[in-house]
């Protein structure tokens, strides 16, 4: 079918200076989303004596880490803190909290998937209502609640652990979502056949739907890993402790300090966009399918 | 059998609750007391749940700054949804035309999406840095300059006038590639004997777009507006890294004043009005959308 379709090669010599510009507008665009990288990495890896504003856009003369190195250690003698604690706690946050809703999240979506009951297609959409509102219409008492909540000792308002909890359940409606869609796939004869060799709700999920669930696992993980690392809302308002802020709460007070040098705050940007930049680069695809998910349209 | 159907049904029901018990609290229960708080006389750090009525959305409506953040989040979201949907559909339209290397291209049009709009704020607030006049131009200004477009730099988010356009600049560069990947899923979808069969009968390429194309990708314009729609009402990161409020709350939304009012000027009850002004926005939204695609769904 695509090769009647594109029998035009007879006439490809007249459009070739349309494919031309069709490239060149590809290219183009291809610069334009490149562009910030590029200003990101030229600026992280110049010395402190070739940063200037007004040279942005040259090479650097050579490869020189000094940026990278200030933003990861902080500055003593300058007086700021540098991203190492917060980066370490983005990843004390990150891993609990998507490991726990995606497994939750797959409970949930093998229960609508598998065993709907009356209602069923009610709650859903009332659960999926959940994850479009915007966060600040709950902030306030989840503020009071994780003030008053202390758990063997652990305190939820100012720790990660406030923090997971706030993403796991936060984190319900898309990842429920994924896994319904998910499991709505697998033929449901699969499972009938498991029932007449006796098997009962537990043993069809452990045993059949769990695991097949490896693709689903990983795209919940990717969407979740990329959503929690990328968090400030729930950062800023839940964690007012430096030492237990993640990542994203750290940049922003290293950019938003006027004591530290514009390279610095570059190099830390960087250094906070590189785990999700590398999940991207090596899990593109998987990335695309939640992407896809959270419009409704898995 | 029936009976052992029964208790699996009683499992699946005990093994679901606690999703529905979160959502239950977490969502709606934390919504109703949000509203309740936006209705009391809350004015500072300790709460204040005295019933008050409508007054504090009264004065919210006719508070200036938040007269602007409204205005803000007009032009905001027009510049940015107008600007996706246009870059989204033109990128995946060429990238249709069986280019060579689709896939490096596809993958640098989308990376952004992955990053944190911090990381995007910070970034974009130097390279919109209009530079002063002892420093001379900086960033995409300067770029400008160098390229001999100078007429066409700007003070970006220190003009009071577009600050807000400025923002929606570097949200737009975020998350076109999602309309892009969208609207590239549905191209794929289109079969091409459609596309052959108005050739023959003569249409030309713009027209098959016009005509075929465009009413044929409806459904993902309007879901594309709907996600878009909802994360430009809700933005807030970008504003924080990129710009805070500007001069003359140039720069500010709604998001941003919820937040510094409550946490900071301990405003809870002002604070709770403008974050169910921001949910009842985002409701008209999403609501519909909502209803409408798992009814679908259901039917399939």
């Amino acid at each position: 079918m695509t090769t009647k379709a594109r029998v035009a090669t007879g006439s490809r010599r007249p459009v070739t200076w349309q494919r031309l510009l069709l490239y060149v507008v590809l290219i183009a665009a291809a610069i334009f989303f490149l562009m910030p990288i590029y200003v990101l990495l030229v600026t992280g890896l110049k010395s402190f004596a070739e940063v200037s504003l007004n040279d942005m856009w040259n090479l650097p003369r050579g490869l020189h880490f000094d940026s990278f190195i200030k933003a990861w250690f902080g500055s003593q003698e300058e007086g700021f803190r540098g991203l190492n604690v917060n980066f370490l706690n983005s990843v004390y946050l990150t891993v609990p909290a998507t490991l726990l809703s995606a497994m939750w999240g797959s409970i949930n979506g093998y229960l609508l998937a598998k065993w709907k009951f009356k209602g069923s297609d009610i709650l859903f959409p009332l659960l999926l209502f959940g994850m479009f509102i915007p966060y600040q219409s709950i902030l306030i008492p989840l503020v009071q609640t994780l003030q008053k909540i202390n758990f063997f000792g652990i305190k939820l308002y100012g720790s990660i652990f406030g923090l997971i909890v706030a993403h796991v359940v936060y984190g319900l409606p898309i990842t429920t979502l994924i896994f319904r869609n998910y499991y709505a796939n697998i033929p449901t004869e699969l499972i009938e056949a498991s029932r007449i060799d006796g098997a009962n709700i537990f043993s069809i999920y452990r045993h059949i739907l769990f695991p097949l669930s490896l693709p689903g696992f990983v795209v919940v993980m990717i969407w979740q890993f990329t959503s929690i690392w990328n968090d400030f809302l729930f950062a800023v308002t839940i964690t007012s402790n430096p030492a237990s802020q993640p990542i994203t709460v750290g940049l922003n007070n290293l950019a938003g300090s006027y004591i530290v040098e514009w390279n610095v705050q570059m190099a830390g940007a960087l250094i906070a966009a590189l785990p999700t930049l590398l999940v991207y680069i090596f899990l593109g695809r998987f990335f695309m399918r939640g992407l896809l998910a959270g419009s409704l349209k898995g | 059998m029936r009976r052992r159907l029964n208790w699996e049904r009683v499992a699946s029901v005990v093994l679901l609750s606690p999703a529905v018990l979160a959502t239950a609290v977490f969502v709606y229960g934390f919504i109703g007391w949000t509203a309740y708080a936006s209705l009391s006389n809350w004015d500072r750090l300790l709460p204040d749940l005295s019933f008050v009525g409508l007054s504090n959305y009264e004065k919210l409506f006719a508070n200036q700054r938040f007269q602007i953040d409204l205005r803000n989040t007009v032009v905001f979201t027009l510049v940015f949804l107008v600007a996706c949907l246009v870059i989204g559909f033109v990128l995946a339209l060429l990238l249709d035309q069986r280019v060579a290397g689709e896939g490096i291209f596809r993958s640098i049009y989308l990376f952004p999406m992955s990053i944190s709009f911090i990381v995007t704020g910070v970034v974009w607030r130097w390279l919109l840095n209009p530079g002063s006049t002892e420093l001379g131009s900086t960033g995409i200004n300067s770029l400008f300059d160098m390229l001999g477009l100078g007429f066409l730099k700007s003070g970006w988010y220190t003009d009071p006038k577009i600050g807000i356009i400025a923002v929606a600049i570097a949200a737009t560069w975020q998350m076109s590639g999602y309309t892009m990947a969208m609207y590239l899923a549905g191209l794929r979808a289109i079969p091409e004997e459609l596309r052959e069969a108005a050739r023959v009968d003569g249409a030309s390429e713009v027209q098959i777009v016009r005509h075929i194309i465009l009413p044929l990708l409806q459904p993902i314009t309007l879901s594309a507006v709907i996600v878009l729609g909802h994360i430009s009402l809700k933005i807030y990161d970008l504003v924080v890294s990129m710009t805070g409020p500007g001069i003359g709350f140039a720069t500010d939304v709604p998001a941003y004043y919820m937040w510094d009012t409550t946490f900071r000027g301990n405003h809870f009850a002002r604070g709770a009005a403008i974050a169910i002004v921001l949910l009842v926005m985002v409701a008209v939204l999403i609501v519909p959308y909502l209803i409408r695609s798992t009814r679908t769904e259901a039917e399939l």
